[in-house]
């Protein structure tokens, strides 16, 4: 069997370093872009992704028992509140953003496809 | 007997002049505290220029690096006793936490008879397999009591400060994604008119979202004497999702289970209820002779006598606290 558990540690360590890194990609991402917008798709990554690693790698390192169902629980709910909480946020930015044109350009589908058949024939 | 007195003698006496000032018909300070309306604020030309032409003076004469040798030499020496006031600090504190006695000793000063009694009789006594809410309510009741009754005065206090007064006569409801012109740029200036509302995804995630709070948040209550949570905890879960269910569906559907109304009425009745219960306790002498409601077997949902009811007690003023605070930061008044 001391096979099996250097093999459920090994899997729940990478997990773990799998989150780490996505969480230092989203410092990086947060500090790096000046926008709400940039900033805010830097964030969320780690929110939903990052936590979702760690909390599988804590999973799998602890064993499956009831804590380990709370913490599935936990991703099941933080998946379901960070995405939503960053779309508010970034629906408010929108709204209320006095300067939209610096910062991104609104255009409807058929605009953007016609642009995109142009490129394509080039 | 009653003699019938005139009405202008009635109105001399200290009665009511009380009742007019309790019900606010007349002014206490009216006609007799001298009131000058404030004066508006107007700038004239001359007087900018000559604010601006003291303030560039203040620039060049003192804060001038060059010319003032103080600021020269405070600002050189600033930044060294900064960090010779830091380390000292934290020189001093580390001193103070290497005297601390070792974590976990048998001979340190806590273990001493209080919660030697506490770990022994708690179980006994109290009735609740958790120590720590059989301490806060019931060996210390009296003070969680008075943490309730600071909750409900805060909110009070907020209450009054953030109270978003509206015109006498005509009182509006909000509705959602109606706005009456009028209050237009007010809403604007408040920032009412941008919040996102009607939002399908938030709707959609907080329809599946807040029962299991809701609920997560009561057994966090009842279980409070079970294991770790109680009042406060379960309390601020339930009014986060209250909070949650206000944000995605607006203020016409919480106001029909959860207006001010509600809240004096539930807030009065809980903190009452706790000061009868725990005061029935403390007059037959704190002592745990008898209680209302028996112990029970420690373990089981119904145990625990008083505190059960406790806990559901803070638990509902938590929860009404939380959610007024959110509504009176975003609206000033429901």
């Amino acid at each position: 069997m001391a096979v099996f558990e250097w093999v459920r540690f090994l899997v729940g360590a990478v997990l773990l370093l799998c989150g780490l890194g996505t969480f230092l990609i989203e410092m990086i991402g947060v500090y790096r872009f000046r926008y709400v917008l940039n900033r805010m798709h830097a964030a969320a990554m780690g929110d939903t992704l990052g936590i979702g690693f760690c909390l599988l790698g804590l999973i799998v390192m602890s064993g499956f028992h009831i804590t380990s169902l709370k913490l599935l629980l936990v991703i099941i709910f933080l998946w379901f509140s960070s995405p939503v909480s960053s779309h508010l946020i970034a629906r408010l930015e929108v709204t209320t953003d006095e300067e939209p044109e610096k910062h991104y350009r609104t255009a409807d589908l058929k605009t953007v496809e016609a642009e995109l058949e142009k490129e394509g024939e080039e | 007997m009653s003699k019938k007195v005139p009405r202008e003698s009635y109105e001399k006496t200290i009665s009511f002049r009380l009742k007019q000032w309790l019900a606010g018909t007349k002014d206490p300070f009216l006609d007799q505290v001298e009131m000058k309306p404030q004066k508006a604020f107007c700038e004239t030309e001359e007087e900018k220029n000559r604010w601006q032409a003291e303030k560039q003076k203040a620039v060049t004469k003192i804060f001038d690096k060059q010319k003032n040798a103080e600021l020269h030499f405070f600002r050189k020496i600033y930044r060294l006793v900064c960090v010779i006031f830091c380390v000292s600090l934290v020189l001093v504190l580390l001193t103070g936490v290497s005297y601390l006695p070792p974590y976990g000793h048998a001979g340190n000063p806590v273990n001493n008879e209080v919660s030697q009694r506490y770990i022994e009789n708690g179980l006994q006594e109290t009735g609740a397999v958790n120590i720590v809410t059989g301490m806060i309510l019931d060996y210390r009741a009296f003070d969680t009591l008075g943490e309730s009754h600071v909750l409900f005065i805060a909110t009070c206090t907020v209450l009054i400060l953030l109270r978003f007064d509206e015109e006498k006569g005509k009182k509006k409801k909000w509705k959602d994604g109606e706005i009456a012109s009028s209050n237009m740029e007010e809403l604007c200036a408040n920032d009412r008119y941008y919040e996102p509302k009607n939002d399908l995804i938030l709707q959609t995630v907080a329809k599946i979202l807040v029962p299991p709070i809701v609920i997560f948040g009561i057994y966090v209550i009842l279980c409070g004497h079970l294991g770790p949570g109680g009042g406060f905890s379960g309390g601020a879960i339930i009014g986060a999702g209250l909070i949650l269910y206000l944000n995605a569906f607006g203020f016409a559907k919480t106001e029909r289970f959860f207006t001010a109304r509600t809240y004096k009425i539930t807030s009065f009745t809980a903190l009452a209820c706790y000061a009868l219960c725990k005061s029935y306790s403390f007059y037959t002498g704190a002592n745990h002779i008898e209680s209302v409601i028996p112990l029970g077997t420690p373990g089981a949902i119904l145990s625990s006598g008083l505190i059960f009811v406790l806990n559901i007690c803070v638990g509902v003023v938590v929860a009404g606290t939380m959610y007024t605070f959110y509504v009176m930061f975003r609206k000033g008044g429901y």
